[in-house]
């Protein structure tokens, strides 16, 4: 099963192979880069429409026209969709993932090169599946992302039928692609490490993204079984999550939560591990604390399994059962408080540059730590009974996605996009865009809870059929404006990445004088990564050691440098 | 500050809000803590020449334990806040205590239908009172509403009154409460339920006893009207 990583294949010619059908995971990367950057932009454009719907529900939306009702739910529904399973996880796990870590380990290319060809062509296959959807007749579904049953489970109730029907196909094709992303994640990890690499001398990136490929394994089989029975009582008349024939809508909502808790640490863990290393470079710190961090994140991974019912809390299900879920999704803050704690420790007595990967890397901290401690509002059975399903919600859990995808995800392709298109981005450009992102966020999504708190309800197309809501008006307007000019501000990174990837300044090979293995080859990396598998002789996080004469030491170093500490 | 939510008309509402409050004061002392930390370290130990990162890994536990407290104190909150949710969750949805009138409110695309028992003071006879989204209560009554639905999952959300339940087809859910202030409050949907999710809007009205009293008999006559003309 292992390759023999020695011999080094020789570079394929023709573009085609080179570029379309590659199995090099480095191209791999940065095909998903592309389609996560197309969704991306697509996403955006579904919160335009919908912020402004709901900032002037009556008017027509500027360049775009009346949204009605059903198009208002096709709009959520697509958004939602867009933003978890089309952005966050090709994003934070695919791009991250495959670029990395056979080059963090010291690999020459994954464990299986072809599956992960095969992953990302069933992905794009999900994508085209998902745009489809889209346009059959009856238009897209609209059932909410969480495409809850009976709702979903008939054609009649939204009258959506194939668009409903394709949604379902492009989510198993997506989770297809990701089991076997996941496969070989853990596979690569497990067999392909450079000598001298053991378990504790991995970046956190690569811990992250294993505990995340595993935490998706599991959780994912009960989805899919129920995604099936969905199609089924659509498309073949039994009656699963049909009451009339004997059907319980709840086991949906079970089996749906089952994987979309722990779905939500997917997508964290990643983050974390970016910010991490992110943080350690430009500190010149080690991770405070790296194997607790990971000990409290396979605890965190553990936990998200058993508090999937804290979505349901008032959803008909046995009152009891609320407190045990209560306890454990509070407890849940436990291992985050832990590794919160440990990345503002990395900070302290650090040498910190605030290069722009580093802004992003800080504020993804206080952005998560921020939806962390709205989160306790939610976990609360009795407050939940109010906020649930209130924009309170919506608002909690942008700024612990948003954190990862938008913050955590930036901070790693700012800092790595030397190393995959051997150009500089620009710094100038880079901050002017952190700077607007952090300050749009706060004003998108601060005074989103305080919708929630009046008692908005999310997925409702015009709040002003409330008179309740109505005095929500003016601040529904004021989120819209700064969501706007948060949208917008993404067009200067769209520019400098652009413009970086053809005239960028030529990266050296290491700019950010960092210590993992990725930065000791070429940048980009040439075909089979090095020229000769690198060994490894210490951690990842030799920064500033003291009696050391640089204040980095390289994982791949051999002299045992004036006394330096090799872990 | 406490017109971040909307009045509290119910006699539990009192202790939802009180939740929030002290999850609220108990959060905001930990942004404060934790952002205020992470704004000095970022300017205390900013990058300057000649000035090198101090070599902290956080193995070993002297060094640990800068975190590990914090985190103790994180565990106590936690469980002093479970507990104290777990008081108020009993209360709620707990045994309901005896109703003074029992109400059916069934959702469906896309509006509530509230059922009253009648003189007769039970349901399925003659006598039933029917009425589309209003749903009309005393004050200061224990109000049971049997809750379900004729097709998909409604929400039955009483903002004022800091009720919600989710309202499944095929099962008959209980939710009670006991309003304080007469009024009309409105009764929106809180789960998508299609495309008239919206504007499911049903109202409460809050009577007095005696305008209530008033309410139903005048609404009872008009019913036995509407059935001796049909007879005839
Ligand atoms: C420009 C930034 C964004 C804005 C302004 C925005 C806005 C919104 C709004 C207003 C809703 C609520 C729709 C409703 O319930 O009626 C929503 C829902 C949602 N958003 Fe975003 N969003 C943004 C980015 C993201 C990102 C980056 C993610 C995830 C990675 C995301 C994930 C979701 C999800 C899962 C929902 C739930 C959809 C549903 O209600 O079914 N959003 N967004
Ligand atoms: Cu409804
Ligand atoms: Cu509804």
């Amino acid at each position: 099963m292992s390759r023999d990583f020695h011999s080094v294949h020789s570079e394929p010619s023709g573009f085609l192979r080179r570029y379309v059908f590659s199995t090099d995971h480095k191209v791999i990367a940065k095909q998903y880069l592309a389609l996560s950057m197309f969704w991306g932009l697509f996403g955006g454009a579904t919160a335009y429409l919908i912020r402004w719907q709901l900032a002037r529900p009556e008017a027509e939306v500027p360049g775009w026209g009346y949204v009605s009702p059903d198009v208002y739910n096709a709009l959520v529904t697509m958004h939602g969709t867009i933003m978890v399973f089309f952005v966050a996880m090709p994003f934070l796990l695919a791009v991250f993932g495959n670029f990395l870590i056979p080059l963090m380990i010291g690999a020459r290319d994954m464990a299986f090169p072809r599956l992960n060809m095969l992953s990302v062509w069933v992905f794009f296959l999900a994508s085209v599946t998902l745009l489809a959807s889209i346009f059959v007749p009856g238009g897209p579904a609209s059932a909410g992302w969480t495409g809850y049953p009976p709702l979903s489970a008939k054609p009649e109730y939204t009258g959506v039928d194939w668009g409903l029907n394709l949604w379902i196909l492009a989510l198993a094709l997506e989770f297809a692609s990701f089991l076997l992303g996941g496969i070989n994640f853990l596979t690569t990890v497990m067999n392909l490490r450079a000598p001298g690499m053991t378990f504790f001398r991995l970046p956190m990136l690569v811990w992250m993204q294993l505990i995340a490929a595993v935490v998706f394994m599991i959780s994912v089989g009960p989805l899919i079984a129920g995604a099936v029975m969905l199609l089924l009582d659509r498309i073949a008349g039994t009656t699963f999550y049909l009451p009339e024939g004997g059907g319980e809508p709840l086991l949906w909502q079970h089996l749906f939560w089952f994987f979309g808790h722990p779905e939500v640490y997917v997508i964290l863990l990643p983050a974390f591990g970016i910010i991490l290393d992110v943080m350690s470079v430009f500190s010149r710190k080690p991770v405070f604390g790296y194997r607790p961090i990971i000990y409290a994140s396979l605890v965190a991974g553990f936990l998200s399994f058993v508090v999937w019912a804290h979505h349901q809390y008032i959803s008909g299900l046995d009152p009891r059962l609320a407190m045990p879920f209560s306890v454990t999704t509070i407890l849940i803050s436990v291992p985050f408080s832990f590794v919160v704690f440990s990345m503002i420790a990395t900070l302290w007595g650090g040498s910190i540059q605030f290069t722009t990967p580093m802004l992003f890397a800080v504020g993804s901290l206080g952005v998560f730590i921020f939806g962390g401690l709205t989160g306790i509002f939610n976990g609360s059975a009795p407050f939940d009974i109010y906020i649930h399903d209130t924009y309170f919600v919506v608002a909690h859990f942008h700024s612990t996605l948003i954190s990862a995808v938008f913050f955590g995800g930036l901070a790693g392709l700012y800092f790595w996009f030397p190393k995959m298109f051997g150009r500089m981005m620009n710094e100038t450009l880079g901050k002017i865009h952190f700077w607007l992102t952090f300050a749009c966020f706060i004003l998108v999504f601060g005074p989103m809870h305080l919708l929630g708190l009046g008692g908005m309800m999310r997925r409702i197309a015009n709040p002003l059929q409330y008179d309740f809501l109505k005095p929500l008006e003016p601040l529904n307007l004021f989120i819209t404006i700064a969501a706007t000019v948060l949208i917008l501000s993404q067009v200067i990174f769209v520019v400098n990445f652009v413009v970086s990837l053809v005239r960028g300044k030529a990266a050296a090979s290491n700019p950010w004088k960092a210590n993992t293995l990725e930065w000791a080859t070429a940048s980009p990396p040439p075909h089979e990564n090095f020229e000769k598998i690198p060994s490894v002789y210490r951690g990842p996080y030799e920064y500033s050691v003291p009696g050391a004469s640089d204040d980095w030491l390289p994982q791949d170093r051999p002299l045992a440098d004036a006394g330096a500490a090799a872990r | 500050m406490s017109s971040w939510l909307p009045r509290n008309v119910s006699t539990f509402g009192g202790d939802v809000d009180g939740i929030f409050w002290l999850i609220f004061y108990m959060t905001a002392a930990w942004f404060v803590l934790t952002e205020g930390l992470i704004v000095y370290f970022a300017f205390r130990f900013r990058r300057r020449v000649g000035r090198r990162a101090a070599y902290v890994t956080g193995s070993g536990w002297k060094q640990l334990s800068w975190v590990l407290v914090p985190v103790a104190v994180v565990i106590v909150l936690d469980v002093f806040l479970d507990l104290r949710g777990a008081e108020v969750w009993a209360r709620i949805k707990g045994q309901p205590p005896p109703p003074a009138l029992v109400v059916r409110g069934t959702g469906k695309q896309f509006n509530w239908e509230f059922t009253f028992p009648g003189r007769d003071g039970s349901f399925d006879t003659p006598d039933d009172l029917h009425v589309e989204n209003n749903l009309h209560v005393p004050a200061g009554k224990v109000i049971h509403v049997v809750l379900t639905s004729k097709d998909v999952i409604h929400s039955f959300f009483l903002p004022h009154l800091r009720l919600k339940q989710d309202v499944v087809p095929g099962r008959q859910i209980t939710v009670w409460f006991e309003a304080t202030q007469p009024g009309e409050y409105e009764i929106p949907c809180a789960e998508l339920c299609g495309f008239g999710h919206s504007g499911m809007k049903g109202m409460l009205y809050v009577h007095t006893q005696q305008d209530f009293d008033k309410w139903l008999a005048e609404r009872l006559a008009e019913t036995d009207a509407l059935a001796a003309r049909k007879q005839r």
